[in-house]
């Protein structure tokens, strides 16, 4: 018995309900920052399991899922990056992380 | 055998994934986060993606979390003070996730052929170079953006961690 493509589809969007959950229902902006992470894990999952499902004629994978995975991992870290640096900046000013103590751009 | 492998990394990472989320201290969550990218680059590593598991664990466990838990030791964030509850919030937040779950239920019980098994693939090219052939030979345009935007990235945090904005 081999794992179905149903079931790492079923894995990847818990894991994205998770991540959701998480970003949604917590206060804490580094928090949700880890969340966002795992959202995009999620996604890299779901297009690893597409492209391993997707043999052609020769006998491999599509590579195309695995190439959008590398993308979206180097993206990833740059944006962790700036939003880290964002953070910093944002605690320096106010001295907060909490996203309710944050609202100065509240209408 | 692997479904028996394939449960075992799925439930340990979707365990750790809601750690990150119920955990009180940063610390904590940030931790389980590491864990649960290590499971998730097995998960890769049972779908035949050698070499994106070994970029998941290089980069993501280890350099991005490496970022994080930097940034919570220097901003020194202790367990956050339970508040006072947003009842608004919280109910929304609910509806939204449960209706993903229903959907996710929805979509996986149709008949879309979710239930093909892994077909056989052949092992004449490793992994690694087939991912950068194609890397180089179809996404080269892409591949140079990306470097740009690194670059971007990397001035732009220097830029937002000087000390004064002239």
């Amino acid at each position: 018995m081999t794992p179905t493509l149903g079931h790492y589809l079923a894995v990847s969007g818990l894991l994205f309900i998770i991540g959701l959950a998480g970003v949604i229902l917590r206060r804490n902006i580094i928090i949700i920052f880890m969340c966002l992470e795992l959202m995009l894990n999620a996604a890299n999952l779901s297009l690893v399991a597409f492209s391993r499902f997707n043999v052609n004629v020769a006998g491999l994978p599509n590579y195309n899922g695995q190439v959008l995975v590398f993308f979206v991992i180097t993206v990833a870290a740059a944006e962790v990056a700036v939003g880290l640096a964002i953070i910093v900046a944002l605690f320096r000013a106010r001295q907060t992380i909490h996203v309710e103590d944050l609202n100065s751009l509240k209408f | 055998m692997q479904l028996v492998l394939f449960w075992v990394f799925a439930l340990l990472m979707l365990v750790f994934g809601a750690a990150v989320v119920f955990l009180r201290s940063p610390v904590s969550s940030a931790l389980s986060l590491v864990v649960s990218l290590v499971f998730m680059a097995a998960l890769f590593v049972t779908l035949d993606a050698f070499f994106i598991g070994v970029v998941q664990v290089l980069v993501y466990a280890g350099a991005v979390m490496v970022l994080f838990l930097f940034i919570i030791m220097l901003l020194d964030l202790r367990v956050e003070r339970p508040r006072r509850l947003n009842i608004g919030a919280w109910t929304g937040g609910g509806l939204v996730v449960f209706g993903f779950v229903g959907l996710l239920g929805k979509v996986l019980s149709s008949e879309l052929g979710f239930d093909m098994e892994k077909p056989p693939v052949s092992t004449q090219i490793s992994d690694a170079s087939a991912v950068g052939l194609m890397l180089f030979r179809y996404f080269n345009l892409p591949f140079q953006i990306i470097g740009v935007l690194l670059l971007v990235a990397t001035v732009g945090v220097v830029v937002l961690s000087k000390k004064e904005l002239k």
